[in-house]
């Protein structure tokens, strides 16, 4: 799909997450739009899947291990063909398949249930090994949130991964800077995050999180490497609407009404 | 009774089978493959063996992707860091998804000896067993714990194997079956009924000797599903007895006992109490010698046995 209607799928996602989460009254917008250029690039441009029979053998595996940002997650499975749109506003309701995090038993099209940060990592190297294993050729997708690699247990799965050489493996980190409490680099600095990756034995490619042509390259670098491969993608914390940028305030909260009808302007008013 | 051995030998015995059985059988290690015995599998499967090094955390998740990937993984280290460290990612990674993982509880209870407390696992049935969808598996010999390797090939969703280091008697012979929620009356008796699961079976069978020599009839029940729990059998034998003593090598808050007296005090209060480890840390020395300081012992039940049998509730 070309730039153009790339960035509309990532307005209408954004449309869909303040819709959902003020439909909830709670959710995670700042780390969901941060994410969504990233998410729509692999569910349109890169990933082999099939919306019609979302346990397709040959299909690639995504894990959103940051599965706060679920809500951009849902939009675009749901924008993607696999259920109906109109169930998006169920999100974090009694009997939802929308449930708060994702759960992989309730919804169709998740490769794992997610939530618990620092575990996606390892689940996404697990389900990796056992590709190779039954000679798969499928890859395998995980978004880390940049907070999130404060959790050790990342570290022991981005060993493993080089251990193994699971060169079908790519992480993509939202870099965001911003995490619950306020600035990663305030709360717990996780820099020289480049050095770290590389120390580990990954292939690291930087790209801009919110450009497509940036993040195609990005991608396209990880189909051709020996290594597992990461790509740091810069991103914008809340990206799209102007007060819920590069804040921790918007990190978990719902807006008001006129909060609301505020972003829906900015959303739709232009290219940002 | 033949001659002893340890159970973590019927656990690497069930693995090499199971592997032979079901070419979906993958194991994830976490370097104590050569302590636990393990590594035979991966010297037999070489491409179906992941030692991952010291990283419980990992391990536990890495096993839920291959089960996600289709595979069987069969996850074990020290129970102390598998049920552990690893908790949450056998919580939220492996039960919430109902997932087809086996962890192995290598090295379970005081009976772990010399190494001392931080190597004694006394909580691990406790906290694996309040997960959903979890069974809990605690076999009482080597042959019971290969058996209950093979059996959970049949089970759906996750399954927890604790087994020991130390060598125990053979209660069971070979291929005795072990159906989640089955307990097995290894012994009659119309005074008294002991509950005991892993090592403490075998005791449990010793002081029903010593019992009926003082004239007490204490039957004897093997739970080696500690959950879920064989409740129809628990039911049966307290209301034929009206008093229940549980032995196992655990702390005496959530495990075995945490289980039977859920059940008891809810449709059947009887007496009731415990031989366990009385919410303490356990301490270096011989195994046999650390047993008898907290007293998981034959003549510790039979005491215990006498006293609860003249109270009066």
């Amino acid at each position: 799909m070309d730039v153009a209607g790339m960035k509309e799928n990532a307005r209408r996602v954004r449309l869909d997450v303040l819709e959902m989460i003020r439909a909830a009254g709670s959710g995670h917008p700042g780390g969901s739009f941060s994410a969504v250029e990233i998410l729509v690039h692999l569910y349109w441009n890169v990933m082999r899947i099939r919306p019609g029979d979302p346990e397709w053998d040959g299909r690639d595996r995504f894990i959103l291990s940051k599965g706060h940002a679920c809500p951009a997650l849902y939009s675009v499975l749901a924008r993607r063909g696999f259920f109906d749109p109109g169930e998006l506003l169920t999100l974090r309701k009694p009997g939802s398949r929308l449930q708060g995090h994702p759960s992989m038993r309730d919804l169709p099209g998740l490769d794992a249930s997610t939530g618990s940060l620092g575990q996606g990592l390892s689940i996404a190297c697990g389900i990796a090994l056992g590709l190779r294993l039954g000679r798969s050729g499928s890859r395998v997708y995980c978004l880390l949130g940049d907070g999130e690699l404060q959790e050790g247990n990342v570290w022991e799965g981005a060993m493993t991964a080089s251990h193994y050489g699971l060169a079908h493996l790519t992480a993509i980190v939202d870099r965001n800077r911003v995490q619950l409490d306020g600035a990663v680099s305030g709360v717990m600095e996780i820099e020289p995050l480049v050095d770290k990756w590389l120390a580990f034995g990954w292939d690291v490619v930087v790209a801009d999180g919110h450009s497509f042509p940036s993040l195609e390259k990005a991608f396209e670098h990880c189909m051709d490497t020996d290594f597992p491969s990461v790509i740091i993608a810069e991103t914008v914390k809340g990206k799209g609407v102007s007060f819920m940028e590069n804040t921790h305030l918007w990190h978990g909260r719902c807006p008001d009404d006129g909060e609301y009808e505020k972003a829906v302007a900015e959303l739709l008013g232009g290219e940002r | 009774m033949s001659r002893l051995k340890p159970t973590r030998e019927g656990y690497v015995e069930g693995l090499l089978e199971a592997g032979r059985r079901n070419s979906g059988v993958v194991v994830v290690e976490g370097d104590v493959s050569r302590s636990i015995g393990s590594a035979a599998f991966g010297e037999e499967f070489p491409d179906r063996f992941f030692n991952l090094g010291a990283s419980e955390q990992d391990m536990m998740a890495e096993a839920a992707g291959l089960a996600l990937a289709g595979y069987v993984p069969f996850v074990s280290t020290y129970a102390v860091f598998m049920a552990g460290r690893a908790w949450e990612q056998a919580r939220t990674g492996v039960c919430y998804m109902n997932l087809d993982v086996r962890i192995g509880g290598a090295h379970g209870g005081i009976s772990v000896g010399p190494d001392g407390a931080t190597h004694q696992a006394l909580e691990d049935i406790a906290v694996m067993r309040v997960l959903p969808n979890m069974k809990v598996l605690v076999p009482a010999d080597s042959n019971q714990t290969r058996a209950a390797v093979l059996a959970s090939l049949d089970m759906d969703g996750p399954v927890y194997i604790r087994f020991g280091r130390n060598p125990v008697p053979q209660v069971y012979p070979v291929d005795s079956p072990v159906v989640p929620g089955k307990g097995n009356l290894l012994a009659e008796g119309g005074d008294i009924t002991l509950v005991a699961c892993g090592s403490m079976v075998a005791e449990a069978l010793d002081a029903s000797k010593i019992l009926a020599g003082k004239g007490i009839r204490a039957g004897v029940m093997d739970m080696v599903s500690v959950k879920p729990l064989d409740e129809e059998l628990l039911l049966n034998q307290a209301s034929l007895t009206g008093a229940v003593l549980v032995a196992e090598d655990h702390q005496v808050t959530g495990g075995l006992f945490g289980a039977v007296a859920e059940v008891l005090v809810s449709r059947l209060p009887v007496k009731a109490a415990a031989v366990a480890v009385m919410d303490r840390f356990g301490t270096s020395g011989p195994p046999e010698v650390v047993r008898k300081m907290y007293d998981l012992t034959s003549s510790a039940i039979v005491e215990k046995a006498e006293r609860l049998l003249l109270r009066e509730r």
